[in-house]
């Protein structure tokens, strides 16, 4: 209470300032005149009265001075006071300044982005209401989010812990609105799933689970706002419009509000359709399946007072219903929560885990800037020790000095935050409004918000304190008679200081960020340079899916035959395959094989889960996949000819015991069909870069249809004349198929997204640590050389060899140096345990690694500390012993 | 004017203290009071006395307002409040114990000892 008292009274006298300095003019001048009045009186002219009494008065401005002191303005007066000086010593030297500045620019920027990131994909929820109470559903101990549609109905009905569960799922259609078949990215969704979420329409209405009528019932379609504006140009009209997609009518109904952009944070969908609808949208319909798990994610708000734990008991009583009743299709029922929007743990937990390692050498940079600050504090401190010396002498109290350094700290990391800030809210904008994928609606939604703001605030602050803190020891030890009579504090011992200290701290760091970005970058090489199980170069890519343009059942792969037939046909083509999902492609299918002998064909027999890929007989010649044993497919492998598939060397060992004698043995689908393996082929990644090998199944087209469509085009020609040759040839075939056309190559860019941008970020903050440690060692290098002259100078001259010379100025920067770097070193392996999850192949037990960072440190040593060894080495001992 | 004392550091607050105790006074006032009641023995620089004046209102013992003099003229008035009131009491009471203890010191002879 009085604390508050003093400040309000503090801050209103600063704001009647002017009033009050009026104030006491005027009783200081009412003194003046009573006291003429009174000599007057005594028979002075009134002329010579004031003048007598002004001097009577004494020092005017002091007095006033005293008085606005004592009348307590005082604190936030010196402020300004202190705040003007900092200024003033900042403008003095303005090297040290701009250094300062930019050095906590850098650091707090980086910190900034790298939280602003966090923010916006981990820390801020979903933009729904009572987003706190939304959780996501996983199944098993492998955490799957992918659910079947039946078990997401009695998951639905059967719980008693959630308000209502909705269903979703990302797809690709073809959207015509008239003449201009494009293709788009939607989320299918369960009737409910806008009531569930307690979304409100911006225009027009959502459709609700009454529209659900059985398989194609519900032909509408709820457009995003940033779709609306951008395709109908925001026409109010459009509600109740009939568009074609995938060449089925569809009705817009409404427009959702334009803060609502679909249930995952990072992929933005054009428009909602229901579920029911599925086999118009993709062709098939699975919603029967219980033993296909699509991709349809399952999410909903608890009920109020329901606790996550009491959910997942509820959840999982459900899941043993399921696997006592249908011990076919569901094995292992288990379930778990998961904050919705991240594709539940699958991509939330590395993505958690690679930005909070990020976050963490982002804050390593900052202490490390804020080390390299101290020491620089520290220096600019001794160096100041005269003048220090001097206001302590003249009665300056040691808190005020304090108070005066950490007023510059303060001025400085304010202004470098500021900057920082700036820097990083550019950054943001324009990571936020990249979309770095061209085949998938991916987005990184990152806008600065006040938390933020917030951070990059507190960070400055707490910098300020903590480099600006660094000196106060040295500054309260001062001790003016001693400083004034022998000229410098400078006392260059043997003793470790705190500027050493830090400086080991700040290269250990350093060297930690340049180990594991050093162990990123050969983790992103060695994966672009590993096996993929196909070739990308020379080929190009033509995807599109079949139900886009209305094709079903007989019709899919006549067409895509004719297809095939007809791109072959251009010039310079050397073979044409189809595949229905690309390899390292968004939704790559799996499926649960058996042993040709097991009979009971429970999930939990499963002798291996596959990728399975529906493939053309070309598609291992257009792929550049490597046939190892055996046949491969032919067009005769068709409904009429015994199933049969080809499979990779990993499910040939994993199955068979071994590749070689894997050739004409069967194994049983899923469905306990029994299926002949004619060839072998080699492994590849399918899933993602950084999987270990994994079985996968190639099936020929013909047995199993798919819709989904991606022909590889390879061949030499240019691949403009290629992109030309291959579209008219597609459009004669049928103009109303939307198609894209890209090489692999471009295609990959999705796969290797994630190491890229992981290298990317890892290497920016190497550069960055590297610069500071640059910095860092250089100032600590130059202030004991500049510190030793006198020293350096004598020994010169009496007879010291520039190797000796050297090795005094600069053997302790050296040694410093070589401890952090080895302590970094060791810390970097420990810390790139977390990388191996994200960059493939990243393993700091590299030695092409281990000799990198210890050359980059040398290198990094060598480069900082070659001015001050100049320097050392032109000392002229006579200018030098003469001047001081 | 050499026959004048220096002030003990810390005294000018108390003789504000005393002088406005007697009744409301504007700066020149109390130092003319001052005078009177010190019998003019006592040395104070005339723009001195405002620091002390301005310190007293902060620490809430004295109360200020704005008036006008005998002479017709604007002038800030001051006066005691009851914190001031209790203040002067026990500062008179510190001070006559010093005093009391300094005198008794000095008077000392060296065969008391």
């Amino acid at each position: 209470m009085k604390l508050f008292d003093s400040l309000r009274f503090r801050i209103a006298t600063l704001f009647q300032r002017s009033q009050i300095n009026a104030e006491m003019e005027e009783e200081l001048r009412s003194h003046v005149q009573h006291r003429a009045d009174d000599l007057e009186r005594s028979g002075l002219t009134r002329a010579e009265a004031e003048r007598r009494a002004r001097i009577e008065f004494g020092g005017h401005v002091r007095y006033k001075e005293e008085s606005r002191e004592a009348a307590g303005g005082t604190l936030v007066e010196s402020l300004v006071q202190d705040v003007r000086f900092a200024l003033r010593m900042l403008r003095k030297s303005p090297g040290f300044t701009a250094v300062a500045v930019v050095t906590l620019a850098v650091a707090i920027g980086a910190n900034a982005v790298v939280f602003g990131v966090l923010d916006a994909l981990i820390l801020r929820p979903l933009n729904v209401p009572q987003a706190q109470s939304l959780y996501g559903i996983e199944r098993g101990s492998d955490q799957a989010v992918n659910q079947s549609y039946p078990d997401y109905l009695d998951l639905r009905d059967r719980n008693r812990s959630f308000d209502s569960l909705a269903a979703y799922n990302v797809t690709g259609v073809g959207l015509d609105t008239g003449n201009n078949p494009s293709s788009s990215w939607i989320l299918e969704v369960t009737g409910n799933y806008f009531d569930a979420l307690g979304i409100q329409p911006y225009l027009g209405r959502f459709f609700h689970s009454s529209d659900e009528q059985g398989p194609n019932s519900a032909p509408y379609i709820v457009l995003t706002y940033a779709f609306w504006h951008s395709h109908f140009q925001e026409d109010r009209g459009v509600v109740g419009r009939t568009v074609e997609l995938n060449r089925h009518p569809f009705t817009i109904l409404g427009v959702a509000p334009p803060e609502f952009r679909g249930t995952l944070v990072f992929i933005f969908p054009d428009f909602w359709v229901p579920l029911v609808n599925q086999e118009q949208v993709e062709g098939v319909n699975v919603l029967n399946a219980r033993g296909n798990r699509g991709i349809l994610m399952v999410l909903g708000h608890l009920k109020a007072g329901v606790t996550p734990a009491q959910a997942v008991a509820d959840l999982n009583s459900i899941g043993s219903y399921l696997e006592k009743t249908y011990p076919k299709d569901d094995g292992h029922m288990t379930f778990s929560l998961t904050r919705p929007g991240l594709t539940g743990d699958w991509l939330g937990r590395p993505l958690r885990a690679f930005l909070t390692g990020l976050m963490l050498l982002a804050g390593l940079i900052l202490l490390a800037a804020c080390a390299n600050l101290g020491s620089l504090f520290a220096a600019r401190a001794a160096d100041r020790s005269q003048e220090l010396a001097v206001r302590l002498a003249l009665g300056a109290g040691p808190k005020r000095i304090l108070r005066q350094l950490f007023t510059e700290a303060v001025l400085i990391s304010l202004i470098g935050g500021a900057v920082g800030l700036w820097g990083s809210v550019v950054s943001l904008h324009g990571l936020s409004v990249w979309e770095p994928l061209p085949t998938a609606p991916l987005h990184i939604p990152v806008h600065p918000d006040a938390n933020v703001y917030v951070v990059a605030l507190l960070l400055s602050l707490v910098s300020a304190f903590v480099f600006g803190g660094v000196p106060a020891k040295q500054v309260l030890h001062t001790d003016p008679y001693q400083v004034i009579k022998s000229g410098s504090t400078g006392t260059v011992g043997r003793r470790i200081t705190i500027r050493d200290l830090l400086l080991v701290v700040q290269i250990a760091i350093c060297a930690v960020l340049v180990t594991s970005s050093m162990v990123a970058v050969r983790g992103l090489v060695r994966s672009l340079h590993s096996s993929f199980g196909f070739e990308p170069r020379n080929t190009m890519l033509v995807q599109t899916a079949l139900s886009m343009a209305g094709y079903s059942g007989d019709t899919v792969p006549t067409m895509q035959k004719r297809m095939i037939d007809a791109l072959q046909t251009i010039p310079g083509v050397k073979s044409v395959g189809l595949v229905d999902r690309l390899p390292l492609y968004y939704g790559a299918n799996g499926t649960i094989v058996f042993t040709d002998k097991t009979t009971d064909l429970r999930p939990a027999n499963a002798a291996a889960e596959a990728m399975i890929y529906n493939i053309s007989p070309e598609y291992f010649a257009a792929a550049g996949t490597t046939l190892l044993a055996g046949r491969a497919l032919t067009w005769h492998d068709d409904k009429n000819a015994p199933r049969v598939a080809v499979v990779n060397r990993e499910f040939a060992s994993k199955i068979f015991g071994s590749a070689t004698n894997a050739v004409d043995k069967y194994y049983k689908a899923q469905d306990g069909s029994r299926i002949q393996v004619v060839g072998i082929v080699e492994d590849g990644k399918y899933a993602s870069l950084a999987e270990d090998p994994q079985p996968a199944i190639f099936l020929p087209v013909l047995q199993s249809p798919s819709s989904l469509a991606c022909l590889v085009v390879r061949s030499n020609g240019d691949p403009q004349q290629l992109t030309a040759a291959i579209k008219s040839t597609v459009q004669n075939l049928d103009a109303a198929l939307p198609f894209t056309i890209r090489t692999w190559n471009q295609e990959l860019e999705s796969a290797l997204f994630p190491s890229r941008m992981a290298t990317l970020s890892l290497g920016v903050l190497g550069v960055l640590g590297a610069m500071l440690s640059i910095t860092g060692i250089f100032g600590m290098a130059a202030y004991s050389v500049s510190k030793r002259m006198k020293e350096l100078g004598i020994r010169m001259a009496l007879g010291a060899q520039r190797r000796e010379l050297l090795q005094a100025a600069l053997g302790r920067p050296f040694k410093l140096l070589a401890f952090g770097s080895a302590a970094g070193l060791l810390l970097g392996i420990l810390a790139s345990r977390v990388l191996a999850s994200i960059v493939y192949q990243a393993t700091p037990r590299d030695p092409l690694v281990l000799v990198g960072v210890v050359l980059a440190m040398s290198l990094l040593g060598l480069l900082a500390t070659w001015i001050p060894a100049q320097r050392a080495l032109s000392i002229d001992p006579m200018i030098l012993l003469r001047e001081q | 004017m050499t026959d004048q004392a220096q002030l003990l550091p810390g005294t000018l607050d108390l003789l504000i203290l005393r002088a406005v105790s007697l009744g409301p006074l504007h700066g020149y006032g109390v130092l003319l009071r001052i005078g009177q009641i010190s019998g003019n023995a006592l040395l104070i620089e005339q723009g001195a006395l405002y620091p002390g004046l301005f310190r007293l209102v902060r620490q809430g013992l004295l109360k200020p307002s704005w008036g006008t003099s005998e002479n017709n003229r604007r002038a800030k008035f001051y006066e005691l409040t009851a914190a001031g009131r209790k203040r002067l009491r026990e500062e008179t009471a510190n001070w006559n114990r010093l005093v009391t203890a300094i005198a008794s010191a000095l008077s000392v002879q060296s065969e008391e000892v």
